[in-house]
């Protein structure tokens, strides 16, 4: 790889709106290579613009972000060899088999044995038997893992994930887990967004939570427990699950309520 | 073009290519419909048509019928039906997000706009060969050499290229899968106030004007010219004009619009 050591994902006030909506408003985020990073926010908290700002889909309107010390905005190209995204909903080719999606991938990176790295994948991510069925034929857990299995064919030292969980039974819940602490051993940088937030307590190295455009708290989760000091010694018995921390954090803010007024009615 | 840039355009015109082998209806359909008006103009409007018009027209070189004089105008039908796949493939990879997802890649962006614009002229040469077959079965007979084949089957790739552009236009611009389609009407529609069926001659004047005025007359003249082994007139400058006009203008519109959406 490259010689640079920055951190793998560096973010500096960022801004992005849509027509009438401020979604980011001057995000930070440094996230250090070889790290897994949650990013917790509740439904249109902008995690999947700032995904898809990270992996030059979208310009931003101000603000830096640079991944493997390179701007997203000025050399995306460069970019893109370095990352890999992972969608909030499956882009996979039904109508190919799983083992053809994943060779074309291959194919797409110019790999030297295309058929190889894709047998590869569908061993790692348990798709084997069904790898020469048409992806249309396949659950939704199945494609979910084979859209993450593409997302990877090329190795790339940063990996996006939106949402990678989502819609997975507790089994395909746990594969994914299980390949996302594999890249993370070999040195692979992973940014995930989840709702779930058992999943970034049981996965992330850190944890930013993303709300009303700006990154309200971010770090390790004892650094994000200690943030909720216990006030009654007597009643600890177990220290506030991440769940209890981002709903009084984020939870009864009543200056919030426009934004969901909108969802409700 | 970088030797990349056409290992992936390959890679992704073998992907679109098997959407097409393996959705075989799509072929059949773009088939059925030109080879239904064959049937419903030789065998049931056909006689009716000759009377009328047999003193100007159709079978006005001796020896050839009325699908020999119809076929030209079937086959740019045919281009039409198929070219409305051609929006629906493209309208279907920008909505189910594996356009998004190339776009994240370290790819050209080209590649995805050619591997669909291969495919279209790939497919409905299929589907064209399929209705000449069908043609053939009903009584066709041409006495074009293969020079003349060659110059026939050139012109209708030009014709298909130059209208997948606007294909292309359609299904990038498109909110719905039935607005990526519906731009193949009109094409479908056109040859009818043509010379396609009936020559002009026998057209009320304001509708002359325009079946004489229109691209697919001279088209159709030209291809039927080649066909039937006549010496090819003007026309076919005409049909080469309007073909070099509308792939011209159909490829900028392409392309900007793909800038836009796809980078
Ligand atoms: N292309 C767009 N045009 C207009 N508004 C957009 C666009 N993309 C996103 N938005 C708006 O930006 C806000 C943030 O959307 P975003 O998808 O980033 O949220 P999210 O955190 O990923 O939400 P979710 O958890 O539901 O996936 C939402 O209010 C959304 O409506
Ligand atoms: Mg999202």
């Amino acid at each position: 790889m490259s010689t640079t050591t920055g951190p793998a994902i560096q973010v500096r006030g960022l801004r992005k709106s849509f027509a009438d909506v401020d979604v980011l408003r001057g995000v930070d985020l440094l996230v250090e290579r070889g790290s897994i990073y949650a990013l917790l926010g509740a439904n249109g908290a902008g995690k999947t613009t700032l995904v898809r700002i990270l992996s030059t889909l979208l310009p931003p309107d101000a603000g830096t972000a640079t991944v493997c010390d390179l701007d997203v905005a000025t050399r995306a190209a460069q970019v893109r060899g370095s990352i890999s995204l992972t969608g909030q909903f499956a882009a996979v080719d039904e109508v190919l088999t799983g083992r053809e999606n994943l060779v074309l991938m291959a194919q797409l990176w110019h790999l030297a044995d295309p058929g190889a790295r894709a047998d590869e994948l569908l061993e790692q991510f348990s798709l084997a038997e069904a790898g020469g069925r048409r992806v249309v034929t396949w659950s939704g857990g199945m494609r979910r893992r084979l859209d993450i299995a593409m997302s990877l064919t090329g190795s790339p030292p940063v990996v996006f994930l939106d949402e990678p969980t989502t819609g997975l039974d507790p089994q395909g819940r746990l594969e994914v887990w299980g390949a996302v602490r594999t890249l993370a051993a070999a040195g692979t940088t992973v940014l995930l967004t989840t709702q779930y937030l058992e999943e970034a307590e049981k996965l992330a190295d850190r944890i930013a939570i993303l709300h009303r455009g700006r990154v309200l708290v971010e770090g390790t989760l004892a650094e994000l427990r200690a943030l909720l000091p216990p006030t009654t010694v007597e009643y600890v018995e177990k220290q506030p699950t991440l769940e209890e921390i981002f709903l009084a954090l984020v939870g009864d803010d009543p200056s919030d309520a426009g934004e969901h007024a909108e969802d409700g009615r | 073009m970088s030797t990349h840039t056409l290992h992936e355009t390959a890679a992704l015109t073998r992907r679109s290519l098997r959407h097409v082998l393996r959705s075989p209806d799509t072929v059949v359909t773009t088939a059925v419909m030109p080879i239904a008006f064959l049937l419903l103009f030789v065998y049931v409007f056909g006689g009716a048509i000759q009377a009328g018009a047999g003193a100007v027209a159709a079978g006005s070189v001796p020896g050839t019928s009325y699908v020999d004089y119809l076929l030209p105008g079937i086959l740019l039908i045919t281009v039409a039906t198929g070219l409305a796949y051609t929006a629906y493939r493209l309208f279907t990879d920008l909505q189910g997000g594996i356009v998004e997802r190339l776009r994240s890649m370290p790819i050209s962006r080209a590649p995805v706009l050619w591997a669909h614009v291969l495919t279209s002229l790939a497919a409905t040469l299929v589907s064209l060969a399929v209705v000449v077959v069908a043609a053939l079965l009903m009584g066709f007979r041409s006495p074009a050499g293969p020079l003349a084949w060659l110059a026939v089957t050139g012109i209708l790739l030009l014709v298909t290229l130059a209208l997948t552009w606007w294909a292309v236009v359609a299904g990038l611009s498109a909110r719905s899968l039935d607005g990526a389609t519906a731009f193949s009407y009109p094409l479908i529609f056109l040859p009818f106030l043509s010379s396609a069926f009936v020559p002009t001659a026998t057209m009320p004047g304001p509708v002359r004007w325009f079946a004489e005025h229109q691209p697919v007359t001279p088209v159709v003249d030209s291809l039927r010219a080649l066909l039937s082994g006549q010496p090819v007139g003007a026309e076919i400058w005409v049909a080469l004009a309007w073909c070099a006009g509308v792939l011209v203008l159909g490829q900028a519109g392409a392309v900007l619009l793909f800038r836009r959406r796809v980078g």
